[in-house]
């Protein structure tokens, strides 16, 4: 099936940088609909209040009040949004993270730094090709 | 270097203290007074003697280890030398009890020198001034650090600014202009990445800097120098869950022990 390219992405990072700097990554791949939050509590109010309609979750892990993983956890937890392919791109590279994150549900895992080619790749793995 | 050199010449300069005084005048007035005290034959038993100072040095020690350990090292000095002036007085006089009071006189001086290590120790603290280090370095050294941070955010706003104009006007060049702009804003974008792992580097040393700070703070207030470190408010208890996430988070690694993004899809791989 054909990926959606008008579908909402949620971008989540509390550095309002990398949030910029996703958001033109992903205009380059063809993604228009972008919105962004800075941290998993801020998230999971956009993602209940869509009603699930996200087409993707890119998500750091070290944010503050509500980390990465916890938001995952509440999204893999909520049958509305179990559904939303989630990918994390974080700075954390350790296999500890790698596996409690693939424990918690992750779609799949990107190390920063990372260039446009890795995004592109786990997407259309997550998300079939574009 | 010459900073350095001169702090350590300061601290190995004897300071003149009063206290030197005080201790001469403690050992001699109690060496005359056990020399009164054999020559009038009212010395108590040896083992009464010897538990008498156990007893008193252990006093002293659990002093050493309260609060206010400054005083208590001092108090610790003072009251070695004058138990090991006292026996050396009483071997003196009584020949027969210097089996056992030889090893008291052992253990006293090991205590005289672990006191005179630690009083030694706190007056090169005191040279190193930590205080100058808690109120001006520290906080000097984190502000650097926060405009190191800004000042890169702000950089790599103005170059995004700036890729942004440039793929603005791609419309209205050919398809291999285009293509070229386009492969080269995504290079740079790539690049600003850096922005947000230096942050979190930056982020850790920050860290650090205040873990020193507390630990300064520690340090004052142990050598009396300082207020009580404040309470700090009950945190609320984690669940098991919160703990083992608190674990994972590390930020970016370095050199070897920072997993490649080849190494992280195999071990997603093998999962499936």
């Amino acid at each position: 099936m054909a990926v959606d390219m008008n579908m909402n992405v949620l971008i989540v990072d509390d550095y309002k940088t990398m949030l910029r700097i996703i958001r033109n990554l992903l205009r380059q791949l063809g993604f228009e609909n972008v919105d962004e939050a800075t941290d998993g509590t801020q998230a999971l109010e956009k993602l209940k209040e869509s009603g699930g309609d996200f087409g993707l979750v890119i998500s750091d892990w070290n944010m503050e009040p509500m980390t990465g993983i916890e938001l995952l956890r509440h999204v893999r937890a909520d049958d509305k949004l179990k559904h939303i392919p989630f990918i994390m791109v974080t700075a954390e590279s350790k296999s500890e993270n790698v596996i409690a994150a693939k424990e918690a549900g992750v779609s799949n895992y990107i190390v920063k730094p990372f260039n446009a080619d890795t995004l592109k790749s786990k997407m259309v793995s997550v998300l079939g090709d574009f | 270097m010459a900073g350095r050199k001169s702090k350590t010449a300061t601290a190995a300069k004897p300071k003149p203290k009063a206290k030197t005084g005080a201790k001469t005048g403690s050992r001699s007035g109690v060496k005359s007074s056990s020399a009164k005290k054999a020559a009038k034959g009212k010395s108590p038993s040896r083992k009464a003697q010897s538990t008498k100072k156990v007893a008193a040095t252990k006093s002293v020690a659990k002093k050493a280890t309260s609060k206010k350990q400054g005083k208590a090292v001092e108090q610790l000095l003072t009251a070695a030398k004058k138990v090991k002036s006292t026996t050396k007085g009483k071997a003196k006089h009584a020949p027969s009890a210097t089996s056992a009071n030889a090893k008291i006189v052992s253990v006293y001086a090991e205590l005289e020198s672990l006191a005179a290590y630690i009083d030694a120790a706190k007056q090169e603290i005191a040279a190193i001034r930590p205080e100058n280090v808690k109120e001006e370095l520290l906080p000097s050294a984190t502000d650097e650090l926060d405009a190191i941070v800004e000042a890169t955010a702000d950089a790599t706003n103005v170059i995004m600014d700036n890729c942004e104009r440039v793929e603005g006007v791609m419309g209205g060049v050919s398809a291999e202009v285009s293509d070229t702009l386009m492969e080269a804003t995504t290079r740079i974008y790539e690049a600003c990445t850096f922005q947000d792992i230096t942050g979190q580097r930056i982020g850790k040393v920050v860290t650090a800097l205040k873990s020193i700070e507390e630990r300064i703070d520690a340090l004052l207030y142990t050598l009396g120098d300082g207020k009580a470190p404040k309470p700090k408010a009950k945190p609320k208890p984690k669940t098991k869950q919160e703990i083992a996430d608190a674990d994972l988070l590390e930020g970016p690694q370095l050199g070897d022990k920072a997993k490649s993004q080849a190494e992280i899809d195999d071990l997603l791989a093998s999962f499936d």
